[in-house]
Parts: C-alpha cells; sequence; structure tokens
C-alpha cells in the first residue's frame, strides 16, 4: 500500500508495533506507521480507537508497554513488557527482548517533536505574548543566575524578538497582550499551534485541531495547515474528525479501530475501503 | 501618553523610596523610643522575605508547601551557629559543652546568612527528590513532615553539643543597624522579583498553570520543580537567618508547625500570586496582632466588667477578621495582581462609587436584586 512518496522522502516519524496496555485494557495494539518529510498524514478512527494515546507514546507522555518509536533515524523511545506485565501482556504482535529508551516530554520536544491539544492547553492566565515566549526558553543560551541578574539581555532579547516575528506571521501580534483564556475558542487554537512552532519543531502533532469549528473555519484551517507545513518546511501528523478536512489535506491516512490499524492509503483508497465504512458505520458515528 | 505615565510612575516609585529611607533614618535616630514599632516593623519584614519566598513556590510555581520553618530552623540554627562571638559560646554551651567542630566557627554576619541559605537550600534539593514527585495536598504533606523532622532532628539529644538541644542559642548578635534589616530584606525580595519576571519566572508560571502543556514547550517538570523548591527554601533560609538575628536567642520551638501557618496566612490574606500582597499581608498580620492587644486587657463599662476581655481574646478577633477577609476577598488583598501607582489611583477614584454601592446595599436596595440572582 505504499505510495510512491514513501521512497523519495525521508522517514521523519516511525512507530513500530507500538501497544499500549492500561490494567487489562489494551488502548493501542501493534500500531506500526510512518510518517514521511514534507507529508500530511492523518490518523483517524472512532472514538476511543486510540488515536489520542498513539500521540502521547510518541511524544513521550505513556511510556508504551512495547514497541520503538524512531524520529529522524533515531530511536527516541522503545519499551519490551517487564515483570508482572510479562505476564499479563495482551497485544497481538508477540514482544521481543529490545533494548529501552526512555525520553520525558521536553527531551523529545527539543528533538523537534511538537504538539497541540485536543482539549486546549494552553497557559490559562498568561498572555499570548508570554505563552508563546515560554517556547523559547529551553532553546535560550543562560542560567537561573544570569536570567536572574539580567545578564542574558540579548538572549532575552532575541527570545522577544523571534515570538514577536511568529505572532506577525501568525497575525496574531494586535493580542500580544491579551490574556489567553480570554480569547474566542478558534484564536486559542490558533495560538496554540502558534506556540508548538515556536519550539521550531520538524514535526508537527495535531490533535483534531478543527474540533468544534464549523465548515467555514475548517477550510480556513486546512488553508492554514497547508502554508505552514510550507512555509515552516514541516511534517504534519495529525488526528481528525472532520472528513471534509482530512480527505481534502492528507497525503496519506491511517484508520484506527479498537486501537488496531485497519486500513492505510490514500484519501480516495480509505473512501472506498470496506473495512473503514464498517467501522464507522457499525460503531457510534461522530464524523 | 504611556510614556508621561511611566515617567511620573518612576518619579513617585523613588519618592516612595526616599520616604521609606526616610522613616527608617528617622527609626535609627530615635531607636530607644520607638523600640516597639520598631520590633514589629522588623519582624514584618523578615515575614515578608519568607512569605514572598513561599508564594514564589506556592503561587508562581503551583506547588503548596508547607516546609517553610523547617528551612528557616536551618537558616536559624546557622546562622546563629556562626555568628555567636566565640568568647560568648561557653556561656552559651554551658550544660552540654561545644563540639570542637563549632567552638571557633565564626564569620561576618552577611557570609553567614549566605550559607545558612545555602544549607537550607542544599537540604531542599535532598528532601525534593521524592516529595516533588507528589501534587498538591500530598506534597504539602509530606514537606510538613520534613519540616517536622527538621526540627526534631535539631532538639535531638545527640546533637545537643551543636544545637545546644532544648536550651536553644542566645547572644547571637543582632543587626548593626536599621538600614542593614530592612536593606537585607528588600535585597532578597528584590531578587526574587526579578527571578520571578525573568525567563526563568515564566517557566515556573508554565508549569502552574498547565504541567503537560508546559512539558511540550520542553521543560522537564522535575527539573524546574526542583530549581524553585530550591530557590524557594534558600530564601526561606535566610529569612530565618534573619529571624534568629532579630530574635537573638532562638530554640527548636520557634520552628513549629504555627510558624509555617503564619506565613501561609500572610500569603493567603496577601494573595497567592502577588509578591506585594504578601509584602502587605506580612506588615498588616504581624501588626494586626499587636494593635489588637488591648482586647487582652480587662475592660469594664461603667462598672461592669465585660467577662470576655481576657489575654487570648484578640486571637478570637484576629481570627474572625481573617475568616471575614477571606470571605470577602476570597483571593486575598491582591488577588494575582501587583501593586502599581495606576492602580492606586483607579482605587482612590473608585472610592465614592464604592461607598455609594456599599450603602445601597445596607439600605436594601440592591440586596433585593443580589437574591433574587443568587436563586437563579
Amino acid at each position: 500500500m505504499t505510495t510512491n512518496k514513501d521512497n523519495a522522502a525521508a522517514n521523519v516519524l516511525h512507530m513500530q508495533d507500538i501497544t499500549m496496555q492500561f490494567g487489562g485494557v489494551v488502548a493501542v495494539n501493534g500500531l506500526s506507521l510512518d510518517v514521511n518529510e514534507g507529508e500530511i498524514v492523518a490518523l483517524i478512527g472512532p472514538n476511543g480507537a486510540g488515536k489520542t494515546t498513539a500521540f502521547n507514546c510518541v511524544t513521550g507522555i505513556y511510556e508504551p508497554t512495547y514497541g520503538q518509536v524512531g524520529f529522524m533515524g533515531e530511536t527516541i523511545l522503545s519499551n519490551t513488557p517487564k515483570g508482572k506485565m510479562q505476564k499479563t501482556y495482551l497485544g497481538d504482535t508477540s514482544p521481543h527482548p529490545i533494548p529501552v529508551v526512555r525520553n520525558t516530554p521536553d527531551v523529545i520536544t527539543k528533538k523537534g517533536i511538537a504538539r497541540t491539544f485536543q482539549n486546549i492547553r494552553l497557559f490559562g492566565q498568561l498572555s499570548v505574548f508570554d505563552n508563546v515566549l515560554i517556547a523559547k526558553h529551553m532553546r535560550a543560551r543562560q542560567n537561573v543566575f544570569s536570567a536572574t541578574l539580567r545578564l542574558n539581555h540579548q538572549e532575552e532579547a532575541r527570545m522577544r524578538g523571534e515570538t514577536m516575528a511568529l505572532l506577525k506571521e501568525q497575525k496574531l501580534d494586535h493580542l500580544k497582550d491579551e490574556i489567553a483564556s480570554s480569547l474566542p475558542y478558534g484564536l486559542q487554537r490558533r495560538l496554540e499551534i502558534a506556540r508548538a512552532l515556536a519550539t521550531q519543531p520538524r514535526l508537527l502533532l495535531l490533535d483534531e485541531p478543527a474540533a468544534g469549528m464549523n465548515p467555514q473555519e475548517t477550510q480556513e484551517l486546512t488553508d492554514f495547515i497547508n502554508e505552514i507545513r510550507d512555509s515552516y518546511h514541516l511534517t504534519v501528523f495529525m488526528i481528525e474528525h472532520h472528513m471534509d478536512l482530512v480527505m481534502q489535506i492528507s497525503d496519506r491516512i491511517y484508520v484506527l479501530d479498537f486501537g488496531k490499524l485497519i486500513a492505510h492509503g490514500t484519501p480516495a483508497e480509505i473512501q472506498n475501503n470496506e473495512r473503514v465504512i464498517e467501522a464507522y458505520l457499525g460503531v457510534s458515528d461522530d464524523a | 501618553m504611556k510614556k508621561i505615565s511611566s515617567y511620573k510612575n518612576k518619579i513617585l516609585t523613588l519618592l516612595a523610596l526616599l520616604i521609606f529611607i526616610g522613616i527608617i533614618h528617622f527609626l535609627e535616630i530615635n531607636k530607644s523610643q520607638y523600640s516597639y514599632q520598631i520590633s514589629i516593623l522588623e519582624r514584618s519584614a523578615i515575614y515578608a522575605v519568607v512569605a514572598v519566598s513561599m508564594n514564589l513556590l506556592t503561587g508562581f510555581t503551583g506547588l503548596f508547601s508547607l516546609g517553610q520553618a523547617g528551612f528557616m530552623a536551618i537558616g536559624a540554627y546557622v546562622t546563629a551557629i556562626l555568628t555567636i562571638p566565640v568568647d560568648k559560646r561557653a556561656s552559651v554551651y554551658y550544660v552540654n559543652g561545644i563540639s570542637p567542630a563549632i567552638a571557633d566557627s565564626n564569620c561576618p554576619f552577611w557570609l553567614a546568612l549566605i550559607i545558612a541559605g545555602l544549607a537550607a537550600a542544599a537540604t531542599a534539593a535532598l528532601i525534593g527528590i521524592p516529595v516533588l514527585r507528589l501534587k498538591s495536598d500530598y506534597l504539602a504533606i509530606a514537606t510538613l513532615g520534613f519540616s517536622e523532622i527538621i526540627r526534631a532532628v535539631i532538639a535531638a539529644p545527640q546533637l545537643d553539643t551543636i544545637t545546644n538541644g532544648s536550651y536553644g542559642l542566645k547572644s547571637i548578635p543582632g543587626f548593626p543597624n536599621l538600614y542593614v534589616t530592612f536593606g537585607l530584606c528588600a535585597l532578597c525580595i528584590f531578587l526574587m522579583i526579578l527571578l520571578i519576571h525573568s525567563s526563568y519566572g515564566r517557566a515556573f508560571k508554565a508549569l502552574r498553570e498547565d504541567e503537560t502543556a508546559a512539558q511540550a514547550m520542553g521543560l522537564n517538570l522535575f527539573r524546574y520543580k526542583e530549581l524553585s523548591f530550591v530557590i524557594s527554601s534558600f530564601f526561606t533560609g535566610v529569612g530565618g537567618g534573619l529571624l534568629a538575628m532579630f530574635m537573638r536567642s532562638i530554640d527548636s520551638k520557634t520552628f513549629s508547625i504555627s510558624l509555617t501557618y503564619d506565613i501561609l496566612l500572610i500569603v493567603v490574606l496577601g494573595g497567592i500570586g502577588s509578591v506585594t500582597g504578601s509584602v502587605l499581608g506580612s506588615f498588616l498580620v504581624t501588626a494586626g496582632r499587636e494593635w489588637l492587644r488591648f482586647f487582652d486587657n480587662p475592660l469594664s463599662i461603667g462598672g461592669v466588667e465585660i467577662p470576655l476581655f481576657r489575654s487570648g481574646f484578640r486571637m478570637v478577633i484576629f481570627s474572625i477578621l481573617l475568616m471575614a477577609v477571606v470571605l470577602f476577598y476570597r483571593r486575598g488583598i491582591m488577588g494575582s495582581n501587583e501593586f502599581t501607582w495606576d492602580g492606586l489611583g483607579r482605587l482612590i477614584v473608585s472610592i465614592p462609587r464604592r461607598l455609594a454601592d456599599s450603602i445601597r446595599r445596607v439600605t436594601g436596595k440592591k440586596r433585593k436584586e443580589h437574591r433574587h440572582n443568587d436563586n437563579e
């Protein structure tokens, strides 16, 4: 089912046999997928299919029970069941002993994976400007003494300059002093994406960016995602329920149901896939 | 317009600073006459340092810790041990004798305060490793426990030759003058304000707002929590050292849980997340206790003795006042706002309207509307 693009572009994200088990529930079951440079790839599936869990496994919020995550050719997360989990492991893929690689979410962000959240997670009481400025902190050359005693003038000025430039690009500069939580919903989404862009990512994970948006806003978002992909040289991997958006924008689509990958292909292939139709119509429909 | 107002504000700040220095100068000259007032102000200023450092942790990083008394104890004892004059040590440690390790340790008070802060910070760094994995109430309980452990260790008989056990330490040299007291307190608070407004302060606030999002912005949760905890404890330790210098004699009971609650009270009253609130709160709480002292004295009206007026009654009144403040200013005096001259101006301008509002409320006109709203 590989498309021509697979061979042409470098692999950005590689998930191999990712299984995430909570107690006796297997939320993600043996998920393997690839996202290549410059692509927009969508992960779709009915509610509770394990899409957000899969995202959390990539960004290090969860430690997968079994499987490996590679980013730009480097293994960033890898785990295999240990101890009690060896006996209670319910995943379909039989686990092999693989070296364990752990990384906390902040390290993964530094490596170049940024994300937004399904239920917007802004720093609510801080200004729009500060929300974006915080993303610049991790790459700044300073320590707590130089920052407190204001010996980091140049760094601070650079961080503020970059933040202002980004806000201008995202057309949020006129709102820079507003408190983030006071913004209307659509702008909060935009700000969250701007904040993710400020971490200078190679790969942007969007968790339901169009949730709660009307058709017109969704159309604007489609253009917006295409635009930032081109202007920031990004690869985009997103979870989305709006089928219009997904079909229009995606290069490839992965379909997840009950934690398992049931289909993979171009939008046209997915639209006519029987298992996908079954999953969406057979289970609660929310697309 | 904006430039003119910022210019005006700078002048106002400078004026306030001059008045402040003037008051200290006046008190310094008339030390003996105002010794009671001076002691209240000194205690307030020292509590302000500790309250701001607690606010750094609770209000700005979102970590609710109740270990203040423990870190103050470390700071106070380190300062005391390093500054008690060598020739007076024999009389301080006359019961248990003095450990040879500290018999000749002596250094100027400013160095002692820094060492005190570092000692508290080092302890915090160790305690932080297990404790900072906990959240909210659990963190509070764990730090409270550690604070009691620190106090118990200080009072332990095995350390008698160092801490002088239950006899405590006395003959601690006080502040050379009032400029030093208030100057040091102001310096500590100023440094914390600088930190809060720096890039690291923003990182702390991000952690407070949303830990998951903060991680997604590349902030290591543990590292930044630990950093905030250590810095806060450093200043708490310095505050403890200042308190030792102020009190001249300390023992482990000085640093019981009630001291932590005093600080917590100041922070809550002033407003969690407001530095100026904490400073204001510490002066109000410390002074308030003293102003209410007349409730402790027996009072007779027309020859009839009012039975309530006896020693301890002021604390009842004090508690009622506190409850009133918490009920009506739910977020403390300042909320999470900071003092600004423009804010003060707005407050003064709004006083007539507020008065009119409250009069209307008392006369009952508005009250009905409010009730109606409540029922909805």
